[in-house]
């Protein structure tokens, strides 16, 4: 009996695609409201620390080198007041096999479809994660399908994500390219069923967890060249997983890094826009998935998203895209780095939020992307002034994105914006029991807490005015 | 004419405007639901045409044909001279003019 495949009959059977295609049984860690037990979750579907590290070493992914950015370092001090600018780090995850830091989470996810017995696997990103697990289903001998929004309705496509499909056919997985629109779920599900394969999503247990390597190797490898922690670590934050992961690896080595998130600010621009959507220069690292996933993290693909940001940073920062394009030309042109454009969100923030640190402190960006056509920063410009976007030098403050880039006219311009969490945390509360119906159990008080790195007392005061 | 088992790219609409997702933006919901895919031509057919394609995972897909051996035409894009300006201010403030 053939089934119905229109929009809604399709999302309607959700939740038995799901199910079926990740293998895990969401419903043991519900309570029937809003809390789940996010913990048990992460620990019975997932992968020890020391699993994921064999996993890792044996398709040649993790260990990367962390490498302190000394000249970048001594243009921040002489853009900051009298003994500030930390000392600022990187660490090269574009040496990992895919060019990213991706491939951590995609070598859990692809390890766990093969022990399971699927003959493939099945993504829906337009980022590095699917040249990630693309790179892994070849090394595992499983096919795989990524899934990408792509173009606009005229057939205009991002630069980078051509690349990134590009990369991903390189690497013999399928991929299907899509216009504009939140119905690429809808593909993704339909094709889920079609083939049966395994969704490797980025908001399993294994896709978070994955990270967590990440953090940990930052730790020891500071404790054995430095002696001790790093006092910050920036992570680029889009849909959460990065800093999920990251702060959790630090977590487990006992560190009391600061996690600061930060985004590409995108602010105005409508993500699922057709008219939009080659207005901007940036695919992800991105306020337009940063804040929606932050405030409520069960929207993306899996029921019950493993990566939840807010449970984890301390701070939350904008930048500019014309900031981060001129710090990806500050790390070709001082430390000989040339280094995708998107993950130096985290480096533009750095090298602004260094300028408050102390001189002696250690600050360490966690990730770096491949660079390749398309996916770099002369033709992301290019591609911006073509489609009408004024590219100048003057104040990052100017910038409206979707009109303009404004490149910093002196270093010292470059500013790392608070995002206010108060605001954030309160979002999310409230989305939480908006989704939600009857009274609130002593239970979800204490997980909205936990959900916003609050306090219940936080979470009853902002109760108290909904 | 596109020979039978040659590498193509084809496009197909998936969603017609009026069914689009209702959470979509306006703009959006005015247009199709495009999808473009690569696979091995299953039969000979001339540009334009619809034609049935076997992707690299073995499935079939319908679509119009729309180029043979499909050109990667993303590339590293015209100089922008503000690049090069970035350049030379930093490597003047770190290292003081020198290789002047």
């Amino acid at each position: 009996m053939s089934q119905s495949n229109d929009y809604a009959s399709v999302m309607a059977r959700k939740g038995e695609i799901m199910k079926r295609s990740v293998g895990i049984d969401y419903s043991l860690f519900e309570s029937g409201s809003i809390a789940f037990d996010y913990e048990k979750m992460m620990r019975e579907t997932g992968y020890t620390l020391e699993e994921m590290q064999k996993i890792q070493e044996s398709v040649h992914v993790g260990n990367t080198p962390i490498i302190e950015l000394r000249n970048i370092t001594a243009l921040a001090r002489k853009c900051a007041g009298s003994g500030l600018g930390a000392r600022i780090f990187i660490k090269d995850e574009a040496c990992n096999p895919s060019g990213s830091f991706k491939a951590r989470r995609a070598a859990i996810s692809v390890y766990h479809a093969k022990k399971l017995g699927f003959k493939g696997v099945l993504t829906a990103t337009s980022g590095n994660y699917g040249a990630a697990v693309a790179s892994q289903a070849a090394m595992a001998g499983l096919k795989c399908i990524v899934v990408q929004e792509c173009y606009d309705s005229r057939g205009l496509g991002q630069p980078e994500i051509i690349e990134k499909a590009r990369k991903c056919e390189a690497l013999g997985a399928e991929v299907v390219q899509l216009s504009v629109g939140p119905e690429l779920f809808y593909k993704f599900l339909l094709l889920l069923e079609e083939t049966g394969y395994f969704n490797a999503s980025l908001y399993t247990p294994f896709g978070i967890a994955g990270v967590e390597t990440l953090g940990y190797e930052i730790a020891m490898q500071f404790r054995e060249k430095y002696g001790r922690d790093p006092d910050a670590v920036v992570c680029t934050n889009a849909g959460g997983g990065n800093v999920t992961g990251t702060a959790r690896g630090l977590q487990k080595a006992g560190a009391q890094s600061k996690v600061i998130g930060a985004s590409v600010n995108l602010a105005g621009l409508h993500m699922a826009s057709d008219q939009q959507f080659n207005k901007k220069s940036f695919t992800t690292g991105h306020t337009g998935f940063g804040m929606p996933f932050a405030v409520w993290p069960d929207r993306s693909d899996v029921p019950r998203s493993a990566a939840r940001p807010l449970r984890y940073m301390d701070r939350y920062v904008t930048v500019s895209q014309g900031d981060v394009f001129y710090m990806t030309e500050a790390l070709a042109s001082l430390e000989g780095l040339e280094k995708g454009p998107a993950g130096n969100t985290s480096l533009a923030a750095a090298f602004a939020l260094a300028q408050e640190m102390p001189q002696e402190q250690m600050l360490v960006v966690q990730e770096t992307e491949y660079t390749g056509a398309g996916k770099h920063i002369q033709p992301q410009l290019t591609f911006a002034r073509e489609n009408g976007i004024i590219v100048y030098f003057g104040r990052p403050e100017d910038e409206t994105p979707g009109k303009n880039i404004v490149l910093p006219a002196e270093p010292h311009l470059i500013k790392a914006t608070d995002v206010d969490l108060t605001h954030m945390r309160t979002s999310l509360i409230k989305t939480a029991v908006s989704q939600h119906q009857g009274e609130l159990t002593p239970a979800d008080i204490r997980f909205l807490a936990e959900e916003t790195k609050s306090s219940t007392a936080f979470v009853k005061k902002v109760l108290a005015q909904a | 004419m596109v020979e039978k088992g040659k590498w193509v790219l084809i496009r197909r609409t998936v969603l017609e405007p009026g069914e689009r997702a209702p959470q979509a933006p306006e703009d959006t919901r005015e247009v199709p639901l495009r999808m473009w895919i690569k696979g091995t031509l299953q039969k000979r057919a001339a540009i334009g045409e619809e034609v049935t394609v076997l992707t690299r995972t073995g499935r079939i897909e319908t679509g119009t044909l729309l180029e043979e051996n499909p050109y990667y035409k993303h590339d590293f894009g015209k100089c922008v001279p503000e690049l090069m300006a970035i350049s030379d201010q930093v490597r003047e403030m770190v290292f003081g003019g020198e290789g002047e």
